[in-house]
């Protein structure tokens, strides 16, 4: 009795919780792509300075973490390709890996760390300082003020990076191709090109979307929900982490699965 | 509902008003009154529920049951858009000033224009100079909140709080953690800006002394109940133990003191006056 009950009020809290990150994105779409055309305008100076810090500003890290992936993968599939004397099919192998799956994980990965924690330690510091409470008394929405210019940032900019990154992990596995398996660079890239449809890209910026949402939507709800205290920054930073890589890694299941029963007929 | 009775007019009229966390009630039924122009000090020791009641009248939180009346409309039960408008008529300066550490002190007061006005920049230019004025920080619209000392936030905060003229002007402790002869200056600015603006003044404090100076009449808070309202005057003379106690700060007896904080948290009915 006692499991049963702890699960079901797992699942309750975990549903509520859920609850709570569906609503906040909804007042955060209705600011976005609404309230615009009832006479507010959208935070445009707000979301591009966001999209600064969360895209531009993480190239350097993203570009090195993303060729490293590429490199290994290279090594990886090599490892296997390399008994069946089918060493040139490391650049499909890296391609696709890359654009279909890692691309988009590792960039979503990369930004909780810099921005999703970001985002809950900003928003929580200004709750515990009652700033929040003075934005309230002013009139002016949280949400819309400080919800919407991140939305917008990580919609936009999440997908950016994520062709970015992939692009570096081709250029990783390049570098294994050519110094060890008789690629010249031209010809790992057209291999690389070769090898990819449209779909593969497509589905992973689709994906990359979805990140982008469910890491500003937990990132801000963590930091909204921060109780009073220094240290509860701390953990709301910590827990947004946490539930963000998760669900990123659920998102990421049930649309590799819609996609992967989509086009298997 | 009709607001206005005679010469005086009333502001702010609580009925009955509860306020809990979850079940905790915090707030058992508080009453009193506010005329336009006067300044009421909200008197209460740590945990007396005052600073509650102040969020409560700035719609920070919502009451379980009874009614705020403010300019009219029934807090406890207004749509957001009107909560919204009637927000803008309202100032607030918060404990620890509230302010956007992101910003510079002039764009933290120039924020509420900026969103709530079509004023032109050069405009807004002019008020947040006005008000920064008033408040005597002129020349400090590009300091960050960060470079100012605690008693220059705090005016800071009640520039942002004036910037669109409201005509109530809320205080969360505004001596809380400066030194005498800066929070005397605070007061100092409470007292110039009543007299200078005619404007409705609630202060939450438990600092007797600013209490006494800047007060037209006070409300002693305890335990969640009104304990005793009046005029600074009345307050000194009134015989009601509690308000002696809190007057001539004597301690609560050690005896108990823990039971009491508990009954104290978790008290749910209305204790007799």
């Amino acid at each position: 009795m006692e499991i049963t009950s702890q699960i079901g009020g797992s699942i309750t809290d975990g549903l509520a919780y859920l609850g709570g990150l569906a609503s906040l994105g909804g007042r955060a779409a209705y600011f976005t792509f609404v309230a615009p055309f009832r006479g507010k305008p959208i935070r445009l100076r707000g979301a591009i300075s966001q999209a600064m810090q969360v895209g531009v500003r993480a190239l350097p890290i993203l570009s090195l973490i993303t060729f490293f992936i590429g490199l290994i993968l290279a090594l990886q599939s090599a490892y296997e390709l390399r008994r069946l004397g089918a060493l040139n099919f490391v650049a499909n192998a890296v391609a696709i890996s890359m654009t279909r799956e890692l691309g988009p994980l590792i960039t979503a990965i990369v930004v909780i760390g810099r921005s999703g924690s970001a985002f809950a330690a900003e928003i929580g510091t200004m709750k515990v300082s009652e700033e929040i409470d003075a934005l309230e008394t002013m009139a002016i929405h949280p949400v819309d003020f400080l919800v919407t210019p991140k939305f917008l940032a990580m919609i936009v900019m999440l997908p950016c990076l994520t062709i970015w990154a992939n692009s570096m992990g081709i250029l990783g596995g390049a570098l294994f191709g050519v110094t060890q398996a008789d690629f010249t660079w031209t010809r790992y890239i057209q291999a690389s090109l070769d090898a990819l449809f449209l779909r593969d890209i497509l589905t992973g910026l689709v994906k990359s979307v979805m990140f982008g949402i469910t890491i500003t939507a937990v990132g801000c709800y963590e930091g909204l929900c921060t109780g009073a205290g220094a240290e509860q920054v701390g953990r709301s930073t910590t827990r947004a982490v946490v539930v963000s890589i998760f669900l990123v890694i659920l998102v990421d299941l049930v649309f590799t699965a819609l996609f992967f029963f989509m086009t298997v007929r | 509902m009709a607001q206005s009775s005679g010469q005086s007019e009333t502001m702010i009229s609580l009925r009955n008003l509860r306020v809990s966390y979850g079940d905790r009630e915090i707030l058992h039924g508080i009453e009193f009154e506010v005329e336009r122009g006067e300044t009421l000090v909200i008197l209460g020791g740590s945990g007396s529920g005052k600073s509650t009641l102040l969020r409560a009248l700035v719609g920070l939180e919502r009451p379980r049951s009874g009614e705020i009346w403010l300019r009219g409309k029934n807090l406890a039960a207004v749509s957001s858009q009107d909560m919204d408008e009637i927000r803008k008529k309202i100032g607030m300066s918060f404990q620890g000033g509230a302010l956007f550490g992101s910003m510079t002190v002039g764009e933290n007061v120039a924020l509420p224009l900026r969103e709530h006005t079509k004023l032109e920049d050069s405009t807004i230019e002019i008020i947040l100079r006005l008000k920064l004025d008033q408040v005597g920080l002129a020349g400090f619209e590009n300091y960050m909140p960060s470079q100012l000392s605690g008693g220059m936030k705090k005016r800071a905060a009640v520039a942002r709080a004036l910037a669109m003229d409201p005509e109530i002007l809320f205080f969360d402790e505004p001596s809380a953690g400066l030194d005498p002869i800066i929070a005397a200056g605070v007061d100092q600015l409470i007292l110039e800006l009543k007299k200078a603006f005619h404007m409705t003044i609630i202060v939450v404090t438990h600092e007797l002394a600013s209490a006494f100076l800047i007060a037209d009449r006070m409300v002693l808070i305890d335990k969640g109940n009104v304990v005793a309202i009046g005029t600074p005057d009345e307050m000194r003379s009134s015989t009601h133990p509690r308000v002696r106690q809190f007057l001539d700060r004597v301690a609560e007896p050690e005896v108990a003191q823990e039971l009491d904080y508990l009954q104290m948290l978790t008290e749910i009915t209305r204790p007799e006056r």
